[in-house]
């Protein structure tokens, strides 16, 4: 179940890259889509520790299931809410 | 014991830690659900007060406790490869980047206090929109308080493990403690990994 050092290491060094990434992306002014990248690169950040650090990659599907589970519920939390207040047409001031 | 056996227990206690994990997510989820309602509302109050934080001493934080998580991970494929010694050194390691974490952290809010930016203590602002910058403010320190509570309580989690190890459930599988430390261990490394653009990034 678990990985030998070397994949730890190599995906350490991915998360470092991506951190310098998100960084880097943050000091660029996209507007609206700096939240959405920042978000993106954490997603993948957090896909990659669950993935490997947490073995999820070669665990049983029960074990996946549950973290899928955790993950989609996020996922449903923040998409209806933010559904919910971008539609409400905020006056601006 | 029945390698079968051993196979399934392995699992069960994967689940069980996956459950409390999920538990946490719902926590921690809720939070960030609502810091992202109040930064749509208030995105320019947002950005002022995120800009008084220390970007730097953020990004090096998270860069620690990445490389905690690297120790920790290397702890379990020790703990399971027997290498005892190993396990012990790199468990140390990881503890030891959970209080540099915390020093850092520590370092930050002192320097917020110095600088006057906690609500309900000291907290003066003096550009515009001072209630909803205020209000980032509780959300920061709610959350980053929140989550060094419980790497503070991983930093004693993974401490235990080697004791753990002795207890009867775990006799006939020593590696499980350092198995399930590691997995909330690199759950709390995910909840920064979020937190630190959502607060720091903005």
């Amino acid at each position: 179940m678990v990985d030998s050092p070397k994949v730890y290491f190599v995906v350490y060094v991915a998360l470092l890259i991506l951190l310098a990434l998100t960084v880097g992306a943050a000091a660029l002014d996209l507007g609206a889509l700096n939240t959405a990248v920042a978000l993106l690169i954490a997603a993948l950040k957090a896909g990659l520790i669950v993935a490997y650090f947490m073995h999820v990659h070669n665990s049983s599907r029960l074990v996946r299931l549950f973290a899928a589970a955790g993950f989609f519920w996020v996922l449903i939390l923040i998409l209806l809410t933010l559904s919910d207040f971008l539609t409400r047409f905020w006056v601006p001031g | 014991m029945h390698p079968s056996i051993v196979a399934s227990e392995r699992e069960t206690n994967s689940l069980g830690m996956w459950i409390f994990l999920v538990s946490e997510v719902m926590l921690f989820g809720g939070l960030c659900t609502v810091y992202l309602v109040y930064r749509l509302r208030y995105p320019a109050a947002f950005a002022a007060g995120s800009q008084r934080l220390d970007t730097l001493l953020g990004t090096a934080n998270t860069a620690v406790l990445l490389s905690s998580s690297l120790t920790m991970a290397t702890a379990v494929y020790a703990a399971q490869a027997g290498k005892k010694r190993l396990m012990l050194v790199l468990l140390a390691a990881t503890a030891l980047l959970g209080v540099i974490f915390l020093g850092i952290k520590g370092f930050e809010y002192w320097q917020e206090y110095r600088e006057q930016l906690i609500p309900n203590l000291n907290f003066i602002w003096d550009g515009a929109d001072p209630l909803p910058a205020r209000l980032f403010f509780t959300l920061y320190f709610v959350m980053t308080g929140l989550h060094a509570l419980h790497l503070l309580i991983g930093i004693g989690l993974v401490g235990a493990t080697p004791l753990l190890r002795r207890i009867r459930p775990f006799r006939d599988e020593p590696a499980a403690p350092v198995e399930l430390a590691g997995l909330y261990w690199h759950f709390v490394d995910v909840v920064w990994v979020f937190l630190f653009p959502l607060l720091y990034l903005v």
